[in-house]
């Protein structure tokens, strides 16, 4: 039986659906003698800390310790790209930074004791809007910078020109587990660290840091995560090291977990942007020429805001050519929570202003906005903006066509029409759009992967790599790759929890890459395996190792499928031979190059389409929506776990929407985030969930150099619900008398309201004009 | 969103120990400090009557049909309870207060959000938790039907989730599509598995009533 490509559950299913699968906070009942942390909370956005004095705290019953800059003995930084922040500041850069820490052997004491720590700040000026932060020149990089052609002479000679601008706002991830970390002083002098986090290799690197101690030193592992999204992918390091200290200090274990209001109030969001845009066309609708400028709000630190930036830039072309091309970015320093990594990294924000663009000029034009959206479709043999080939070009149109046809996309336009004809209330809207999402990460260095595979004498299997699992199913189809490759049963491989001192030096889970890194990795690694135990194996059988095969747990001669030998005979006779049972797999992803200064270069392995079909009804006297049916096609080359990708597909789908019509942020005008818990953060329940949801992946579309003719899916999908808001524009639109409907994002039922009312305000105006009738 | 959740307030205690000002005290700052930076309305709750507390108080709870003694302090939640005293970590802490469902326990056949009930409150109850209902190999119905129909991702939501649906197809038996979105509208999932969950109620839904048949 083939095991890659069939649908498996989660490979910690039964854990999950049990209670049983534990995560790291749920192992503190492990550690005697645990050390409770809370933090001391700095109450300016911006402020100089003038005095501290952390004494007080231990008064306090049951605190044991204190931590401040002077327990240092490293570096006092855990800044991941930049060494901008301070783990322990003199000047605080957002409000709730904590300054110092209490540990004590319980919670309560614990935050007791933080509530006695004597600080004083002299407030200073604080920067919380991208416009505040631009005007200031308050910038932590820029300009990045992509273009092709002369677009300012393009723009002059087109026939039509649009200029416009609109914010997108950022989203909490809101994964359910929150940071959360435990550290102990291991039993051979070494720093053990237990930590919910996507890069390991890199929170063992701030530990030592911060220590002042070689990396062989400390130890990370990350069992397993309730949910990441990107927010663990360089966020989780800072309360690892406060642990790491902790018990540096003490010598007894010490557990760090934020609270949900922590969390919320002290790790950064997907980056709020703001676009401004300029884009010639011509009467068919076609792209001619494209200036836009994005700002994002980086927040205090730099974090991973420059990579976003530069992702956004590459995907504000999206599915779509346009000849000319000068698009810049800028990560304007704001004193609010440092900005970083969700599922997307900037591609989201770049999809939405080139979709939001080619709207509005279809609106323009009283051209509907899917043929709009096709004539200027990216063709084989075209490159993208920074010049790479868009390899499989043809596929944008070939699943556009498909979902088209099996949405029923034309019937519905018409019984929409139809339906808001009669309906002078509701309105329904419809809209299509299509993703191609890069792979690879931006940071060519990041892509190469190690897998470390052991086997046993009993035909048992321990395979460790580098990726960590968030839920995303990452060690589910590392299983399945694993015991596809060796011709086991899936019971025979056990995929350990990811720790660095199996896999060192390893890439952050994300990306959407860590399957084709990962397990091209321990495919390597399995043939290297295979190769060994094919002389053995064909010894026993009495055939050439060449005509060895193995699958179903046995090896057997081609073309003599009834005489077989048990894996594990085969194991335990290359044992005795002296053979090496354990191999070290490795994969770099080839071909990958990309220039900043220039800003050309094939930055990306492959792009992933899809596309997606979205119907919504609004009601027009409060803007609350419905999703009625969302009809999805996705190309994810053959499937190496169709019920994982599946699972992908709606959850990447949903968190989309969320972002988009239901997530805002607020800060107040202290720079406190406002929204800093889920009763004030609305986040999609299933009471918004479409009311029907058909998921399809593109039939034929093995995708050639990566792992089992796979494709990525961990981030694409979320792009894919640009097409409720554009649906949503679609029905606003419906209420007034046509024409262009400008829109920030999210799409709040506030929002659209107000949308609503302006294009009403639109519509007495003109029907006044055009016939006399006025309807209210 | 409608939800089922009983907070399960005896109503003797509600004039004696506010429960509404504990719960704004907890969870949500660093003591004097904290307290009030991050949610306006955090006040500390002013002190009781002299009931109990503030140290810590023996008590006992009856877990999954046993009696468990535990020593807590009033303030502790029975979602601390569970997992920082008594290690028992299936349910999750999630949002600290009564919004996301992951503490989910059933209390006298009806499920809780266990962060909102206080331990001391939950003495002389019945406490259900996703320990008592079967492990692995031994899967309860409900954990088989979330199996079957991949309803989880990373699973942090997913032993709230179970419990919900038990508790929930424990009152109805015979659920329509649209009883399962009001009795389940508080859980929540980032990972966005509502589509497997929704399979997953109406497989146990009919799962349960065919052992109950058989049996
Ligand atoms: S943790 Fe109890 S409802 Fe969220
Ligand atoms: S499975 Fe991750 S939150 Fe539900």
């Amino acid at each position: 039986m083939k095991i890659a490509g069939h649908p498996v559950p989660h490979e910690s299913a039964r854990g999950h659906v049990t209670g049983e699968a534990l995560y790291t906070d749920d192992l503190a009942g492990r550690f005697p003698q645990l050390l409770h942390a809370w933090p001391v909370l700095a109450p300016h956005a911006h402020a100089m800390l003038t005095q501290l004095d952390a004494s007080p705290a231990l008064a306090e019953p049951g605190v044991h310790a204190t931590l401040t800059v002077d327990d240092v003995p490293g570096e006092n930084d855990s800044g991941a790209n930049r060494r901008d922040e301070p783990l322990f500041p003199g000047e605080t850069m957002y409000h709730h930074q904590p300054v110092a820490w209490v540990l004590a052997e319980t919670l309560e004491a614990a935050r007791r004791g933080a509530g006695r720590v004597h600080a004083t700040y002299e407030v200073l000026p604080a920067l919380l809007t991208i416009p505040d932060a631009a005007g200031a020149e308050s910038l932590h990089a820029g300009p990045l910078r992509l273009h092709r052609g002369d677009p300012a002479a393009e723009l002059r000679k087109s026939p039509y020109r649009l200029d416009g601008s609109f914010e997108i706002g950022g989203q909490e991830h809101f994964y359910l587990e929150t940071m959360a970390s435990i550290a102990w002083l291991d039993e051979s002098g070494g720093v053990a660290v237990h930590s919910s986090t996507q890069h390991p290799s890199q929170t063992q690197e701030v530990v030592a840091r911060v220590l002042g101690v070689p990396r062989h030193l400390v130890t990370v592992e990350c069992l397993r995560m309730g949910g990441a999204f990107g927010g663990k992918e360089v966020q989780a390091n800072p309360w690892a090291a406060i642990a790491a200290l902790g018990a540096w200090k003490t010598r007894r274990p010490v557990r760090v977990r934020l609270p949900r209001v922590l969390d919320m109030a002290l790790t950064g969001k997907r980056h709020p942007f703001l676009a401004r845009y300029s884009a010639g066309f011509d009467e068919e609708g076609r792209l001619l020429a494209l200036e836009a400028t994005l700002y994002s709000d980086g927040g205090w630190s730099l974090d991973l805001s420059e990579p976003v930036m530069w992702r956004a830039l590459f995907h504000l072309d999206n599915a779509y050519y346009v000849p000319a091309v000068d698009v810049s970015g800028f990560v304007c320093r704001t004193h609010k929570t440092s900005q970083t990594a969700f599922r997307g990294f900037g591609g989201p924000q770049g999809m939405l202003a080139i979709e939001d663009i080619l709207d509005r000029i279809a609106r323009r034009l009283s051209l509907p906005p899917e043929v709009v959206r096709e004539r200027n479709f990216y063709r084989e043999g075209q490159t993208t903006h920074y010049g790479q080939p868009v390899k499989d070009a043809g596929r944008i149109s070939a699943i556009w066509q498909q979902l088209l046809q099996t949405s029923g996309f034309a019937g519905r336009r018409a019984a929409i029409a139809e339906f808001n004809a009669a309906h002078p209330h509701r309105k329904r809207g419809l809209a299509i759009t299509p993703v191609k999402f890069g792979i690879s990460f931006t940071a060519a260095f990041f892509n190469q992967a190690g897998a470390l595979v052991l086997v046993y004498r009993d035909g048992s299997v321990q395979v460790n790599h580098g990726g960590t699992e968030m839920g995303q199913g990452l060690h589910t189809k590392i299983r399945q790759i694993a015991a596809e490759s060796l011709g086991l049963p899936l019971d025979a491989v056990r995929i350990m929890p990811t720790r660095t001192d199996k896999v060192p030096n390893t890439s952050p889970s994300a990306a959407s890459a860590s399957t084709d890194m990962n397990g091209a990795a321990v495919a390597d690694a399995c043939d290297q395996l295979k190769a060994r135990l094919a002389p053995v194996a064909g010894a026993m059988l009495g055939c050439p190792p060449d005509a060895v095969s193995f699958s179903g747990g046995t090896a057997h001669g081609r073309g003599n499928p009834v005489q077989s030998v048990g894996f594990a005979e085969v194991v335990e006779a290359a044992y005795r031979q002296r053979i090496a049972l354990f191999a070290q797999g490795y994969y770099r992803t080839p071909g990958l190059h990309f220039n900043q200064k220039t800003g050309q270069g094939e930055p990306f392995h492959y792009f992933a389409f899809g596309a997606a079909v979205t119907e919504v009804e609004v009601d027009g006297f409060t803007g609350e929506h419905r999703v009625l049916r969302v009809d999805i096609l996705q190309d994810v080359g053959d499937s190496v776990s169709p019920l994982i990708d599946r699972g992908q597909v709606e959850g990447g789908f949903v968190q989309g929407l969320g972002w988009l019509t239901l997530e805002e942020l607020l800060w107040d005008a202290q720079g406190r985030v406002a929204t800093a818990g889920a009763s004030t953060y609305k986040l999609p329940s299933w009471c918004e969930l479409p009311e029907v949801f058909n998921v399809d992946f593109l039939e034929r579309a093995t995708e050639p150099g990566v792992i089992f003719g796979s494709k990525a899916i961990g981030e694409p999908p979320l792009m894919l619900a640009i097409s409720a808001r554009e649906a949503l524009r679609d029905a606003i639109g419906a209420f007034g008398p046509g024409g262009v409907v400008a829109l920030d994002s999210p799409l709040t039922p506030e929002r659209i309201y107000w949308a609503i009312e302006k294009g009403r305000g639109n519509l007495i105006l003109q029907t006044t004009a055009d016939s006399g009738v006025i309807r209210a | 969103m409608s939800s089922k959740k009983d907070p399960q307030l005896p109503a003797e205690r509600k004039g004696r120990f506010s429960r509404r000002g504990f719960i704004r005290g907890v969870g949500i700052g660093g003591g004097a400090l904290g307290a009030g930076l991050l949610e306006k309305e955090a006040t500390a709750a002013p002190p009781a009557g002299g009931v109990v507390g503030p140290g810590a108080i023996p008590i006992t709870l009856n877990i999954n049909g046993k009696p468990v003694n535990v020593s807590v302090e009033p303030a502790v939640t029975l979602s601390d309870a569970l997992r920082d005293y008594l290690d028992m970590t299936g349910s999750k802490r999630v949002c600290d207060r009564g919004t996301c469902g992951a503490c989910t326990v059933i209390m006298n056949g009806k499920s809780v959000y266990s962060c909102t009930v206080l331990a001391i409150d939950a003495q002389g109850k019945n406490i259900e938790t996703i320990e008592g209902l079967g492990g692995p190999d031994k899967m309860h119905p409900v954990s088989q039907a979330f199996w079957n129909n991949d309803a989880q991702q990373c699973g942090y939501c997913t032993p709230g989730f179970v419990m919900a649906c038990k508790g929930f197809l424990d009152e109805h038996p015979n659920p329509s599509p649209e009883d399962v979105k009001h009795g389940l509208g508080g859980n929540l999932c980032r990972c966005g598995t509502y589509m497997g969950v929704r399979k997953a109620v109406l497989e146990a839904a009919a799962a349960m009533k065919g052992a109950k048949k058989n049996g």
